[in-house]
């Protein structure tokens, strides 16, 4: 779904080059949810932009579901983008003006949907992350968990092959943060493919895979360690 | 796309309410003042005949030669003839239709005992005109050649004052009586007032006369000319006789030359004629002739002022430097903007679909700002009326087309101004908005 090989991002000024990704591979299944764990100036967002085609690499190749995303132009690559992925952000990144309904239709719109498939399509992703009582709400008459559940509904709604989430729950309290981690899993058990970049070694562990990144490289590709516990516990 | 971008346009708008208001005025005062002064320059500007300026040319001969000249356009040329040579041109009848003419006036005096005589502004002319300058009728037609070359005592009258003295009703036949002669009238014409007034600019932008008669019965009453009437050495013997043999300049001439080959033909008359006035001992000058198209005669009279176009030209300046302005509100708002465009972006909007959006947003402020100008527009014609004299403030009408020219102005200027803002807003880089957030 997602292969990255030897890939590289170098940031240029006049007088310096700063690498925030270095000879980086990762290769994500179809179906897998990945965590993406880091310190702080890891390159965990750098990695994520470039997953998201939001930015270009210097070096390498990525695949993403079978096509080589190298040299793309703005309109490929945002046809790409508009079909291909979902976002999720930390700070959900809903358009103010906009209420409920309006903002999970706004990717749709790029795609050339019909208005009836639009409206089908944002009634079934507000109904599945459950806010279809709330869909002329504007965002801020909303909670915070209930916008990022806006969000989420907006990346589903495209039926993207790959839901790329930045920090989820970075701005949720607890209560909430665990109420879209769960919602993260349900779509995963129902066959999501997801790649969430976190801090937090407890989301991390929610995930299949845990890959973690150190300054701009790959470090570490593991099982979770909840999932090792988990197995290593005699039935 | 198109109505989903409007609508974004009429959020975006909405969402700043000081910025958007700000923009409005900035491209409505300027559109307010151009248009003014635009409306006003189209209307002295504007071809008075459009379907058949090309075919009707106004006369010149130089009866005076070179040292007496006073034209303004150092060619010698007066825009008028005398009643000589315009009597042995109409003798000649070299082209499909002619018609000297004059202003003249009488009292009129209403059948109704009731009413009160009162002064019209009349003309004197040949049957021609009618329909040499697309005259329509209302009721009737003009005076036949029959009554024409008998100087009967006819003639056409102005719908309005067929309004004025029958009521608008069928008036033909009825007795008009003018200085104490009783003309019977023969057609009513529908409304018919060209701007300018270009078959005799001495009233340039003055209203059309109410009475037409024929001109051999007006010269044979002695109507006299109340239009411009120019002479140099020899002002003639005194008298109405003297007047009309003199060298005065008075009467102005037109000829209908529908063809290229029949304006041609048209000018070697005319300089045949001078030839023979020359030979006759009449003209000590070789033959100086000219025959203009309307639209050269408007262009030679100086009908629009240079001082007209320079203020067309600061207006537009002005509407410049406010367009500048509003461009200046745009970047600053579109810019406030990129956190939605970097979503936008994020969510698959390319580049195209950012710029056509934005663009479309500052079609919309155009669209208003231009209806802000058609409104300061109305208002400074208002005001010129109150500044300018009767005559000049006709000029001062906003027509249909004025209104579709400054709304068509005022959208495709502002979205001209927002090409820069919206270039901007499409090289917005998601990921930079995005990380910031």
């Amino acid at each position: 779904m997602l292969k990255m090989t030897h890939l590289s991002k170098a940031y240029r000024t006049e007088v310096v080059e700063t690498y925030a990704l270095r000879d980086f591979s990762i290769d994500v299944s179809e179906g897998e949810f990945v965590a993406v764990t880091g310190p702080s100036g890891s390159g965990k967002t750098t990695f994520l932009s470039i997953a998201g085609l939001l930015e270009e690499f210097s070096g390498g190749e990525y695949q993403l579901d079978g096509a080589n995303v190298r040299g793309l132009n703005d309109d490929q690559r945002s046809k790409l983008r508009n079909e291909k992925i979902g976002f999720i952000f930390q700070a959900f990144n809903l358009i103010a003006d906009l209420n409920v309904q309006d903002n999970i239709d706004v990717p749709l719109r790029y795609r050339g949907f019909d208005a009836a498939e639009r409206r089908r399509r944002t009634q079934e992703a507000s109904r599945r992350v459950g806010l279809s009582a709330r869909s002329r709400h504007y965002p801020a008459e909303l909670s915070g968990g209930q916008q990022q559940r806006v969000a989420i509904a907006r990346a589903l709604a495209g039926s993207p092959r790959l839901l790329l989430a930045d920090e989820p729950t970075g701005n949720l309290d607890t209560q909430m943060a665990r109420g879209v981690m769960d919602l993260l899993e349900e779509l995963h058990r129902d066959g999501a493919t997801i790649v969430m970049v976190t801090h937090d070694p407890e989301l991390a562990v929610r995930a299949d895979r845990e890959v973690h990144i150190v300054d701009g490289q790959v470090v570490e590709l593991s099982v979770p360690s909840r999932r090792i516990a988990a197995a290593s516990i005699p039935t | 796309m198109f109505n989903y971008y409007m609508a974004l346009a009429v959020l975006s708008l909405k969402r700043n309410v000081v910025l958007t208001v700000l923009m409005i005025a900035a491209v409505g005062v300027g559109i307010g003042a151009s248009m003014t002064m635009l409306t006003v320059f189209r209307a002295m500007a504007e071809d008075p005949i459009p379907n058949k300026s090309h075919e009707l040319f106004a006369v010149q001969i130089d009866n005076w030669g070179p040292r007496k000249s006073f034209s303004s356009n150092g060619d010698n040329l007066s825009e008028q003839v005398s009643y000589t040579d315009a009597m042995a041109l109409m003798s000649i009848r070299a082209a499909k239709r002619q018609s000297a003419m004059y202003a003249t006036g009488a009292a009129l005096t209403p059948e109704d005992p009731e009413r009160r005589p009162f002064r019209v502004h009349a003309r004197a002319t040949y049957a021609d005109f009618f329909p040499m300058f697309s005259v329509r009728f209302r009721f009737g037609a003009s005076w036949t050649a029959a009554e024409e070359a008998e100087r009967s005592e006819v003639l056409v009258i102005s719908r309005e004052l067929n309004d004025k003295v029958f009521a608008g009703a069928n008036s033909v036949g009825k007795t008009l009586n003018l200085d104490g002669h009783p003309f019977r009238v023969v057609g009513v014409m529908e409304h018919w007032e060209p701007i300018p007034k270009f078959y005799d600019l001495n009233d340039m932008y003055g209203k059309s006369e109410e009475i037409f008669v024929p001109f051999g019965r007006a010269i044979e009453n002695q109507m006299p000319s109340w239009g411009n009437t120019n002479c140099h050495d020899d002002i003639g013997a005194p008298g109405w006789d003297g007047h009309l043999r003199s060298e005065c300049v008075w009467v102005q001439f037109w000829a209908e030359l529908p063809t290229a080959a029949e304006a041609e033909h048209y000018r070697s008359v005319l300089n045949n004629y001078a030839a023979d006035q020359q030979r006759s001992g009449r003209f000590h000058w070789p033959p100086n002739t000219r025959v203009r198209d309307v639209r050269e005669w408007l262009t030679y009279q100086h009908v629009v002022s240079n001082e007209a176009r320079i203020l067309v030209l600061v207006s537009f300046s002005f509407l410049l430097v406010c367009l500048l302005n509003a461009m200046g509100l745009m970047l600053a708002k579109i810019m406030g903007r990129a956190g939605d465009i970097g979503i936008r972006r994020a969510l698959g909007a390319n580049r195209r679909a950012i710029f056509s959006q934005c663009l479309i947003e500052a079609g919309v402020v155009g669209l208003a700002g231009g209806c802000l100008g058609l409104a300061l527009t109305a208002l400074g014609l208002v005001g010129l009326r109150s500044l300018l004299s009767e005559s000049v403030s006709r000029l001062t009408h906003l027509s249909i087309s004025d209104v579709a020219i400054a709304l068509i102005l005022s959208i495709v200027a502002t979205t001209l101004a927002g090409l820069y803002p919206t270039w901007r807003a499409a090289q917005v880089q998601p990921v930079w908005q995005l990380k910031a957030q």
